[in-house]
């Protein structure tokens, strides 16, 4: 793991001095409410439905055992003893208390930890595939470039009042984990020809109510260009992108009205003049971002225990079809620790589940632990020997969901229970659709399975990604939730498409039950998937099954 | 009457009374170098020709979340311009560091804010140079 240099944690105790500060002026009448808005939000303070929420930077996913830990002692000491892991990679408090506010990143910064650019019209924490370094597939793990970019996007001066927020992910691996072409830049790490490493890099990607699939705007940049690169972008978008109206601000308009190819031609300008005085990043710098994510030390121990235990307790050998994937060192495995629990809320876990988590990586998993996009927490490094052990501590803290990739595997945004901004509640319907369909047994036969759940129209729940997306709407004071099928989060990303009116919370299980009943009849095999079904078939048998007496009955 | 910010504090406006040119009217001519007021809209491709017609150069900030106002300023010095960069308009002293870095030289306020964010809290903003992680990831020398 990258660990803090002098310069870091002087940084980030001197942005905790300095929002103190903004809080006591901001009391004191010197800064007005509208201005300390911009500062509270850049330090990760959010005005939810009934409290302050507070999102700390968990930067491209990473943390350990000791960070871990003090994530739970702050769940315990200002908040309600539980936080809640975000599609950013981020943690959320839901409950904390202003004047508790910097004491809270006091106690972040002695851990090396912050909650910087979390929130705000700002270049925001930086997201990365939650299996770098552990991949099978990966090409270069993308954390010394995620940190580089983290360093060089804090506190940077010139794009700290964008017209709109500005997310930036990075994958090293030809899979995409990391949904980088829904993001105002995807960086994806690519060889070219000639063997040389670099960049491919994406732009105006995006969900929200005008979802976009990123377009690539440069093909391969060379390592050493992409901070003055992206800077140039930035510019480009900080000049030009739109002041007018906060739905039309993000680059995917400013790409979509200007033209990407006429796009390019400003930023390549703008790259040309920049690079012409950029010195370059300096090496011990970098080497120090490089040597921060070296490989473990990797054990090599006997797994004729693991795979007994996989001959003989199918409990366990389920839990390793869906929560455990393939690593790049032979006898390792990654471990995915599913936050979905039947009935739970997804991505919330308890002061207590964090410490098993950080007591597991520490004496088990080389410790290094990961929050993923989907809500869920990685063991990157777990020797295969191990794994009867961890599924069975994990089952003790009620943490060994084995469904990852499955239908309850659901990603959902906050909804009505915390934000604002929803129109419709997202986690019950998370839970009442992981209740119903594990009372019949479908979950498996179904297999690989991603569904999302928007409360509201700014889509955090991803649902124009997932294979059936739910987004729930208020009409007229009765939330609606519309269908759409079809979306894909990955190297092949889509947006889903509307199949028709919306559901009632009411109707809405039922129709999936339908939509899924239909899916089973119609696949060829069980190895052919919900979206695989779906782009042979188009959507037509399965509108049929949402709406068996027409269109007009669910409206 | 405007108040000047600089690192060691309030100062008079010197370029008060002084009447500010748009570009519009620099571009039609002008005997000896005027000060330039430039909205946060402008191209400044065109300007390095006017560079010696140019006394100093203000860019106003419609809102303090406005930022374009700081990436001119960056393009300006890009392009070449040496001469004095004020910021002026609506920014607060939280914003002092990011003038500062992004190229300007002074930050212009009203009196209205100069007593609602007084001395003290701009001087507080003054080390601007300390915890600059662009300038610490470059390569020196």
């Amino acid at each position: 793991m990258y660990r803090y240099n002098e310069f870091d944690a002087d940084f980030v105790r001197t942005r905790v001095a300095e929002f103190r500060s903004q809080v006591e002026r901001r009391i004191g009448g010197a800064l007005t409410e509208e201005e300390f808005k911009p500062l509270r939000l850049k330090n990760g303070l959010y005005l939810q439905l009934h409290a302050y929420m507070l999102r700390v930077a968990i930067p491209y996913g990473t943390l350990d055992s000791r960070q871990m830990r003090q994530l739970a002692r702050i769940a315990e000491t200002w908040d309600k003893g539980y936080g809640h892991f975000t599609t950013r990679q981020n943690i959320q408090f839901n409950w904390p208390k202003l004047a508790d506010v910097p004491d809270i990143l006091d106690a972040l910064a002695d851990v090396s930890m912050h909650a910087i650019q979390t929130s705000g019209n700002c270049i925001r924490n930086v997201t990365a595939d939650h299996f770098a370094g552990a991949a099978e597939d990966e090409i270069e793990d993308p954390r010394p470039t995620a940190e580089l970019l983290r360093q060089w996007s804090t506190d940077h001066p010139e794009f700290q009042y964008l017209p709109r927020k500005f997310k930036i992910a990075i994958s090293g691996s030809p899979t995409d984990r990391a949904v980088t072409r829904a993001h105002d830049i995807g960086i994806r790490s690519i060889r070219n020809d000639a063997d040389e490493s670099g960049y491919e890099i994406l732009v105006g990607g995006g969900l929200g109510r005008t979802p976009m699939i990123g377009k690539v705007i440069r093909e391969f940049l060379p390592r050493q260009d992409l901070l003055p690169y992206i800077e140039a972008i930035l510019r480009v978008y900080n000049l030009h992108g739109r002041r007018d109206n906060k739905y039309k601000a993000r680059i995917k308009i400013l790409v979509h009205e200007t033209g990407l190819d006429e796009l390019r031609g400003q930023v390549e300008n703008e790259f040309t003049a920049r690079k012409r005085c950029f010195p370059g990043v300096d090496s011990r710098l970098l080497s120090d971002m490089e040597a921060g994510f070296a490989p473990p030390q990797f054990l090599s121990l006997e797994t004729a225990q693991t795979e007994r235990r996989l001959a003989s307790d199918a409990g366990f050998r389920s839990w390793c079809d869906t929560n455990v994937s393939g690593h790049r060192h032979p006898g390792y495995s990654i471990v995915t620790i599913s936050l979905k629990p039947v009935g739970g809320t997804p991505g919330d876990a308890t002061a207590d589940q964090m410490r098993v988590l950080a007591d597991l990586a520490a004496t088990l998993a080389h410790d290094e632990i990961r929050v993923s996009h989907e809500q869920n927490i990685i063991l990157p490094h777990v020797p295969r020997a191990r794994l009867p052990e961890i599924h069975d501590r994990l089952k003790e803290a009620g943490l060994a969901s084995a469904n990852i990739g499955l239908l309850s595997d659901i990603i959902a945004c906050p909804g009505m229970d915390y934000c604002a901004l929803a129109t419709a509640r997202s986690i019950p319907i998370a839970q009442e659709i992981s209740r119903r369909f594990d009372r019949l047994r479908l979950e498996r036969r179904i297999g690989p399975l991603k569904i999302k759940i928007s409360g509201c129209i700014n889509a955090c729940g991803h649902h124009h990604v997932a294979h059936i997306g739910i987004l729930g709407l208020d009409r007229a004071g009765v939330e609606n939730y519309q269908i759409t099928l079809g979306g894909d989060a990955t190297e092949t990303a889509a947006i889903g498409r509307r199949v028709g009116p919306g559901f009632s919370a009411e109707q809405l299980v039922p129709a999936l039950e339908r939509l899924l009943d239909a899916y089973l009849a119609l696949r060829l095999t069980a190895d052919e998937t919900f979206l695989d079904c779906y782009r042979r078939l188009g959507e037509a048998p399965f509108k049929a099954a949402l709406y068996p007496d027409g269109l007009r009955q669910a409206a | 009457m405007h108040v000047l910010v600089h690192d060691n504090g309030f100062h008079p406006d010197d370029l008060g009374p002084v009447e500010f040119f748009t570009l519009d009217r620099l571009a039609r001519g002008v005997e000896s170098p005027v000060p330039l007021m430039l909205e946060s809209d402008v191209d400044p491709a065109e300007l390095p020709v006017y560079f010696p017609w140019i006394s100093a150069i203000r860019i106003r900030f419609p809102s303090f979340d406005d930022g374009r106002g700081f990436s001119l300023a960056v393009r300006l010095r890009q392009l070449g311009y040496q001469g004095r960069l004020g910021a002026t308009g609506h920014l607060i002293s939280d914003q002092y560091p990011q003038a500062r870095r992004s190229g300007f030289d002074e930050v212009v306020i009203d009196e209205l804010m100069a007593v609602r964010q007084p001395e003290p809290h701009w001087l507080a903003k003054s080390a601007w140079k300390s915890g600059d992680y662009q300038r610490h990831l470059l390569r020196s020398g």
